[in-house]
């Protein structure tokens, strides 16, 4: 590949020191929470609100609001990437480790290798399970110690830091263990269907 | 929230794109006009990732949506001017026709209309947040298509109005477009558009209603966009019909 045109009298902002290890390529750096969603924010129900485990047709455990609160909680600071170029670091979160979740509906082991998460207003994406287990991901309830704002997602979406944070599904309702990977929304409209920051899998093909 | 769903493209590689012309649309948006080889036509609403590479090779990647219709010469992006920003002060004061940079798409699949998928059609719009929209409806009239379209497009003030006199000219070609303009900071004499804030009223007045069933699209920054989302369900329009983009403080 020959060598990217250079644009004179561009600069741009340098990051210095520790941070710099911190971003991966391509993302800079904001202290806003940008919001991105591809629909209206879905108003949240907590008195019908459920989060379920699944796998084909059979439910493998289902938790209302009230009981999901009572799962162990677990808390995490963790840097996030958005495909938009966005990375924001130490943000701060609360909710139930998938761990927690395998643990609280009897199983020792994931029962297959790939999951599908489900939201409110149709949107899915697609995890490998090990990414999601071993502490690190969780269906997030709280943000910055309050309860976690529709917009971002409220009452509750995954958490997955360490992919793209389109992963990080908004308005989490079921995690749907499957054999094979498929593609979810964003997923089957020419995103990468792992979404490594640090390998800047953004699209289809990186 | 499944249809248009099309299927994945294949990878996207970084293109050269170079600067052909340069149009000053508002005292802080800026629309580049380029040329780029081994471009493939894009759908209205779909957007790029630009990057750039400064002389000790530092790079810089930002994502804007294209502003031009799949059937112009030249792809168009604008660009807002966020001082404070990392990339569009250099994109909207620095850059002059010749320059190049790199960028790659078209990307995203979903905020995508084409006349194809017909009407009615209701787009949403603040600020800068105007650019996929233009495509749409830059798009609808090479098409032309006749199906209703309303456009609400809410600016500060009445220089801030991106696209204004091609607004008003596609406003009246009688081919069923409505183009209803609201200013929130203060308006000319003799101004004949609302004067608030994009609101549950103005979506009901001005907008087409629920029972036509329209495609709906919003862009605009983000209390925009969940406002008038969230005015619209209670209107009655269906959360599927509604398809959001919105743009933070730090698109920059």
């Amino acid at each position: 590949m020959s060598d990217p045109p250079i644009s004179r009298g561009f600069r741009g902002r340098k990051r210095q020191g520790a941070q710099a290890d911190r971003v991966p390529p391509g993302q800079h750096l904001t202290d806003d929470f940008p919001v991105l969603s591809a629909g209206p924010t879905p108003e949240p129900k907590l008195a019908s609100w459920s989060f379920a485990l699944q796998e084909a047709g059979s439910l493998l455990g289902k938790w209302s609001w009230e009981e999901f609160g009572k799962l162990p909680q677990t808390d995490i600071t963790v840097d996030i990437h958005c495909v938009t170029t966005w990375s924001k670091l130490d943000t701060h979160w609360r909710g139930v480790s998938i761990d927690d979740l395998l643990e609280a509906a009897g199983l020792n082991e994931p029962p297959a290798a790939f999951a599908m998460i489900h939201c409110d207003g149709g949107y899915t994406t697609n995890v490998p399970v090990e990414d999601l287990i071993g502490g690190k991901a969780m269906v997030a309830t709280h943000y910055e110690g309050q309860p976690l704002a529709p917009e971002h997602g409220g009452p509750a979406r995954l958490l997955v830091p360490h992919l793209y944070f389109w992963k990080s599904a908004k308005w989490a309702r079921r995690l749907r263990f499957i054999e094979s990977d498929e593609p979810g929304f964003w997923e089957s409209l020419g995103y990468h269907m792992y979404g490594d920051p640090w390998r800047e899998q953004r699209y289809s093909g990186d | 929230m499944t249809d248009n769903i099309a299927a994945a493209p294949a990878r996207l590689r970084w293109l050269t794109a170079e600067v052909v012309e340069l149009i000053e649309e508002t005292p802080r948006a800026k629309s580049l006009m380029l040329s780029i080889p081994g471009w493939s036509r894009h759908r209205p609403g779909q957007h790029v990732d630009v990057r750039l590479t400064a002389e000790d090779g530092y790079q810089a990647q930002r994502s804007y949506s294209i502003a031009s219709a799949p059937e112009a010469d030249h792809v168009m992006l604008t660009v807002d001017r966020i001082e404070e920003g990392e990339v569009s002060p250099y994109l909207t004061r620095d850059v002059q026709v010749g320059d190049r940079f790199e960028l790659r798409g078209p990307i995203g699949g979903y905020f995508v209309w084409t006349a194809a998928v017909g009407g009615p059609l209701f787009l949403v719009a603040g600020g800068s947040g105007i650019a996929p929209l233009m495509a749409m409806l830059r798009h609808r009239a090479a098409a032309k298509a006749t199906m209703p379209a309303v456009l609400l497009y809410s600016s500060r003030i009445f220089e801030d109005i991106i696209y204004r006199e091609e607004l008003d000219a596609l406003a009246t070609r009688g081919d069923g477009l409505q183009v209803v303009h609201t200013l929130t900071r203060g308006h000319p004499a003799a101004w004949a558009g609302q004067t608030r804030r994009i609101d549950r009223d103005m979506l009901a007045s001005d907008g087409i209603a629920a029972g036509e069933r329209p495609k709906i699209f919003i862009c605009g920054p983000t209390p925009l966009v969940e406002s008038a989302a969230r005015s619209l369900q209670e209107l009655g329009h269906e959360p599927g019909l509604i398809r959001t983009e919105r743009f933070g403080p730090t698109g920059g």
